[in-house]
């Protein structure tokens, strides 16, 4: 099989190369996922709220970052922003000129947006007598979130979260197109210096370990979760 | 506001371009799933799993990788097979890499579709004397389509975003638009922003337009609530 032999000889030709973009996927995987998901739970808060002034503002937060394409988020924020002199000369200018504070900004507020409607479902879906079993207990409003409604809403949330870090797995590929080598960017560069798509297909099966890897995770996760509950 | 400098016929242009790619991938893309959504059913082995295994292996890469993959690789295979130089355009890989992606999803979408198709309505339909193929197109069909709309209109939706990948491949849709506006008139912000609202125009008037195919395919049903 020369094709395979050629995939073979790329990834071990350029193995530090796809070493240092594995990190740079994995880092703006971390870094996102753990954001976005801090973000989502006051976001699924407010669009549950019954104040207007909270949840307005989250539902267009949701359908402004759900209704458009990522691509042109990650643009808006690294080439759109320093059209204005204001941005350019604040004091958060050092970390917009640079690629990866702005992809991290973007993949985090696109991970906040998808799940905190995932986190929003969890919430919804914890049984109402859950709820009334925490305030006959005495808990007031905070505690019982804290205690009872958002750890039963992740548990129930979790198989969507763990689809939700797939996706957001697929969607740090777009830091390539601002000049970010990760595991794409690594790919992308060398078929643009060889001609041939060789470190595409490396990239494309480290991206398939990863995603299985993830899958796996979760489950074990699920499993840990499950076995902590008396039946 | 944003400052267009006559530049708005031109995003304008590039949307009817997206919207080319966009529904031209949706029909192969259906017909992929379709015809996946069979395979992955097939009883005979040799189907059913290089269909599972193949549609596994698409979801697990990303869209844009596949994009890329795709346009530098084919042109390859294809002249290795055909014997003499075969060149792809951007159109014809962002389509075929985005078909190739609804359609891995779409399989799914539809083999739920099929499996929730009651089997009393299949034998009554076999003992009407319906050939296979028949069967297939009306009854299995109609049915399993009903309950794989939704899972569609979230799939269209995913692809019509999707679309912005191909100006990486320098197809004059409404991001290559954006760029091209954005460096001359040195405004990228006013422009991305006017790309990303007609992408949300686009994303926002799939709704209605689903509710109303839902509508058409449940038509004569009797709803439960």
């Amino acid at each position: 099989m020369a094709f395979l032999d050629g995939v073979a000889d790329a990834a071990s030709r350029q193995f530090p190369a796809f070493l240092s973009g594995l990190g740079i996927t994995i880092e703006l995987l971390a870094v996102s996922t753990a954001v976005g998901l801090a973000l989502a739970v006051p976001i699924a808060l407010a669009r549950l709220s019954t104040n207007p002034l909270l949840s307005v503002p989250a539902t267009a937060y949701a359908y402004l970052f759900r209704g458009t394409p990522l691509l042109v988020q990650i643009f808006i924020i690294y080439y759109g922003l320093p059209q204005f002199d204001v941005v350019r000369t604040s004091a958060v200018w050092p970390l917009l000129r640079d690629p990866l504070p702005c992809a991290l900004i973007a993949f985090s507020l696109n991970m906040a947006a998808y799940t905190g409607e995932v986190v929003r479902g969890g919430i919804l879906a914890v049984p109402a007598g859950e709820r009334e079993a925490a305030s006959a207990v005495g808990m007031n409003r905070a505690l019982a979130l804290r205690r009872v409604i958002l750890p039963r809403a992740f548990r129930i949330a979790l198989p969507a979260l763990s689809n939700e870090v797939v996706l957001q797995l697929k969607a740090t590929s777009l830091a390539s197109t601002v000049t970010l080598i990760d595991l794409t960017g690594v790919g992308r560069r060398l078929a643009a210096k060889t001609y041939t798509a060789e470190g595409l297909y490396v990239a494309g099966a480290v991206y398939i370990v990863l995603t299985f890897a993830i899958a796996r995770g979760f489950r074990l996760l699920e499993a840990r979760l499950d076995g902590a509950r008396t039946r | 506001m944003l400052d267009l400098s006559g530049f708005g016929w031109q995003l304008l242009a590039g949307a009817a371009v997206t919207l080319e790619v966009a529904f031209l991938s949706l029909a192969f893309g259906v017909a992929l799933g379709i015809a996946g959504a069979a395979a992955k059913l097939s009883p005979l082995a040799w189907i059913r799993v290089p269909a599972t295994l193949l549609t596994n292996l698409v979801r697990g890469v990303p869209e844009f990788l596949l994009l890329l993959i795709v346009y530098f690789s084919l042109p390859d295979i294809l002249s290795g097979l055909l014997g003499t130089d075969v060149s792809i355009g951007p159109l014809a890989g962002g389509v075929l890499a985005l078909s190739v992606v609804f359609g891995a999803y779409a399989s799914e979408t539809f083999r739920g579709g099929f499996a929730a198709v009651p089997k009393g309505q299949i034998e009554a339909a076999r003992a009407f004397g319906m050939p296979r193929a028949r069967i297939f197109v009306r009854i299995h069909l109609p049915q399993a389509w009903r309950y794989a709309l939704p899972g569609i209109s979230n799939l269209w939706q995913t692809l019509l975003k999707d679309t912005s990948l191909v100006s990486v491949l320098g197809l004059e849709e409404i991001m290559r638009k954006a760029d091209i506006a954005a460096q001359v008139t040195k405004r990228p912000f006013d422009f991305y922003v006017a790309a990303a609202l007609i992408y949300l125009a686009f994303v926002l008037l799939s709704g209605p337009a689903f509710a109303w195919a839902e509508r058409r395919a449940n038509r004569g049903l009797a709803r439960a609530a």
